[in-house]
């Protein structure tokens, strides 16, 4: 899927169905948000969506830099939300030891 | 090679021919058109001949989204990317016909660098194919371009403008859907009966009244994917002549409501609900009504009564709501998750439907169980979530390798499906095919999608008394067995846990 609107480099996708919130997405979304602003970057989408199934690793968020398979990152606090936005978003290294799979579903 | 995808993609493939095609359909892909890109290799393959010795195989995501959509040939191991329709003619000619591989098409994986795992090797992915689902995790649920961007809507704009009524029906009857809140009655056969029954106006009603203990798929498509469900009530409405629905929403679920009443407004702005839709003179638009959170307004005849103010009782089952339902008029009732695969259906067709799932449906729409199955995986396994599965999948797949066996190092013991009116399954069962006719044959039953996993510390008898507890609590007292009988069953199972050790 590609970005949206063109204009971003990286997209952040927080996964926000009851089983995310209530695991502690909406934490997780407050220090996305808080490290975008920080940054001062301006080419960074954030944007919700709901469960991706696998509830029992919520809270989850999927980092698409723009051509490069999406990756998705399980089981997060506020303090891996950091370093992913400092190693991956910003320097483009995938965090290994907090993401669980590259790429997407098989679709119909 | 780690590009092929999961082992199951392996065992999927057709044997006895020389060449496979292995056609990414992840999302990333998908989107891009790989499935156009499937059929147009199919029609040139026949055209050479070539379909008993070239195979086209749908695979996991391979990693390569930006390269989208990509295949790759084996055994030759050849990597093709940015494939559109207009390739496939000469690409077939050349590579599978004479054997000379399209260099300008070519591309070469970088090495690996990362030891992050591709989707469809993860277990829990790998099995599942998302219909229903389709969107999952993918869009904002409160954005309704989103959904459009995915061809949403599309399948209404199709009914409406190419297909009469009729038709719509036909190819619901042909695709075999059955009824995904456990019931497994064809979708079409409903809608024709409903269809064809006297009286005016008509309603289209959708259960979304989600009550068995464990189960949580409607209330995750919904809040994943609203527009999918309201897509696929107004197909319905249009095919049954009616012009108003109603989606009955338990109270207990305030995000879906939050994201459905986003998207009937956004819905409407859009012209998709309303007046004179797609300017074919077709009104129809939708209200939410929420229930209580009673357990028995999961059932038809109860909810009805509910929603016209009485208590939420059922009534005899011979008297049909698509005859005499909702304030005696004709009244289409489905599940959330059977409105959800209705678009697909319309867009892709009956045909591709029935490519998935078990039996045939081609004579009698009882004949077997096509598509998939949305469960809600929890209890004692390592991976809990929500699954989409081919019918046919054994429970052995969905417990093992989707949800990762046992934790602990513990035995299995058995799977409840279906909440409290559903059974429970043991271990020389786990070989079983899932489907609507299989499950009823062994005593249990499809039911909405709940799927509780239990280990060998679990006792049956606590298990039984903790539905029989439930069940005593939400009887609505109408009838004698549940309203009588479940009470005096309880103090046995009572007398059962004092004298028995564990069972």
């Amino acid at each position: 899927m590609s970005l949206r609107e063109g204009a971003g480099r990286v997209k952040i996708t927080v996964h926000m169905g009851t089983c995310g919130i209530s695991a502690g997405a909406r934490k997780i979304m407050s220090e996305v948000m808080r490290c975008v602003e920080k940054s001062g970057a301006s080419d960074i989408i954030v944007t919700t969506s709901g469960c991706a199934g696998f509830c029992s690793r919520e809270p989850m968020i999927t980092v698409e830099i723009i051509e490069k398979a999406p990756v998705k990152y399980v089981d997060l606090d506020e303090k891996k939300v950091n370093r992913i936005f400092d190693e991956h978003i910003l320097k483009g290294n995938i965090v290994e030891e907090y993401a669980l799979a590259l790429g997407s579903e098989q679709a119909l | 090679m780690s590009a092929l995808g999961s082992k199951a993609e392996m065992e999927r493939r057709p044997g006895g021919c020389r060449m496979h095609l292995m056609l990414c359909a992840g999302t990333g892909c998908v989107s891009n058109g790989s499935y156009k890109i499937k059929d147009e290799l199919e029609r040139e393959l026949a055209r050479h001949d070539l379909t008993n010795e070239v195979a086209v195989v749908m695979t996991g995501c391979n990693g390569f989204c930006a390269q989208g959509p990509v295949m790759v040939v084996m055994p030759d191991e050849i990597f093709y990317q940015r494939l559109s329709e207009k390739d496939v003619p000469h690409l077939v000619e050349e590579h599978m016909l004479k054997g000379r591989p399209v260099e300008r098409l070519m591309y070469t994986p970088p090495a690996e660098k990362t030891v992050v795992p591709k989707m469809s090797e993860i277990g829990f992915f790998g099995k599942q194919r998302l219909l229903a689902l389709r969107n999952r995790g993918l869009i904002d649920p409160e954005v309704i371009d989103e959904y459009i961007a995915r061809d949403g809507y599309k399948a209404l704009a199709k009914a409406l403008t190419e297909m009469k009524p009729e038709d719509v029906v036909k190819e619901m009857i042909a695709s075999g859907l059955r009824g995904r809140g456990g019931g497994g009655f064809p979708t079409g056969i409903k809608w024709k009966t409903c269809r064809e029954a006297p009286g005016n106006p008509k309603y289209v009603v959708c259960n979304a009244d989600e009550g068995d203990p464990g189960a949580y798929m409607d209330r995750s498509i919904i809040e994943g994917d609203p527009h999918s469900v309201l897509e696929g009530m107004v197909i319905a409405a249009y095919a049954i002549g009616s012009s108003k629905g109603y989606i009955y929403i338990r109270h207990e679920y305030p995000l879906v409501l939050e994201r459905l009443e986003k998207a009937i407004e956004d819905a409407r702005e859009y012209g998709l609900l309303g007046k004179n839709i797609f300017d074919k003179g077709f009104d129809f638009d939708v209200s939410i009504h929420r229930g209580a959170g009673a357990f028995v307004c999961g059932e038809s005849t109860a909810l009805m009564a509910s929603m016209e103010g009485r208590p939420g009782e059922p009534r005899a089952k011979y008297i049909h709501t698509v005859e005499h339902g909702l304030w005696d008029r004709p009244t289409n009732l489905n599940n959330v998750e059977t409105y959800a695969n209705v678009p697909l259906i319309i867009l892709r067709g009956a045909e591709w439907f029935t490519s998935i799932g078990t039996g045939d449906v081609s004579e009698n729409p009882w004949g077997g169980s096509k598509g998939t199955k949305v469960f809600s995986l929890v209890g004692k396994v390592h991976n809990t979530g929500l699954v989409e599965v081919p019918m046919g999948i054994t429970l052995r797949e969905i417990v093992f390798d989707i949800g990762g066996g046992i934790p602990k190092g513990k035995k299995f013991k058995a799977v409840q499906t279906s909440g409290p009116s559903g059974g429970v399954i043991a271990e020389d069962l786990l070989d079983l095919p899932v489907d609507f006719d299989q499950l009823t044959k062994v005593g249990s039953m499809m039911g909405s999608g709940g799927m509780i996993v239990m280990d060998e510390t679990d006792c049956m008898v606590d298990i039984a008394r903790y539905f029989i507890d439930f069940l005593i609590g939400e009887s609505c007292g109408k009838c004698l067995p549940c309203r009588e009988g479940l009470t005096q069953i309880m103090p046995n199972l009572e007398l059962q846990r004092k004298t028995a050790a564990s069972w």
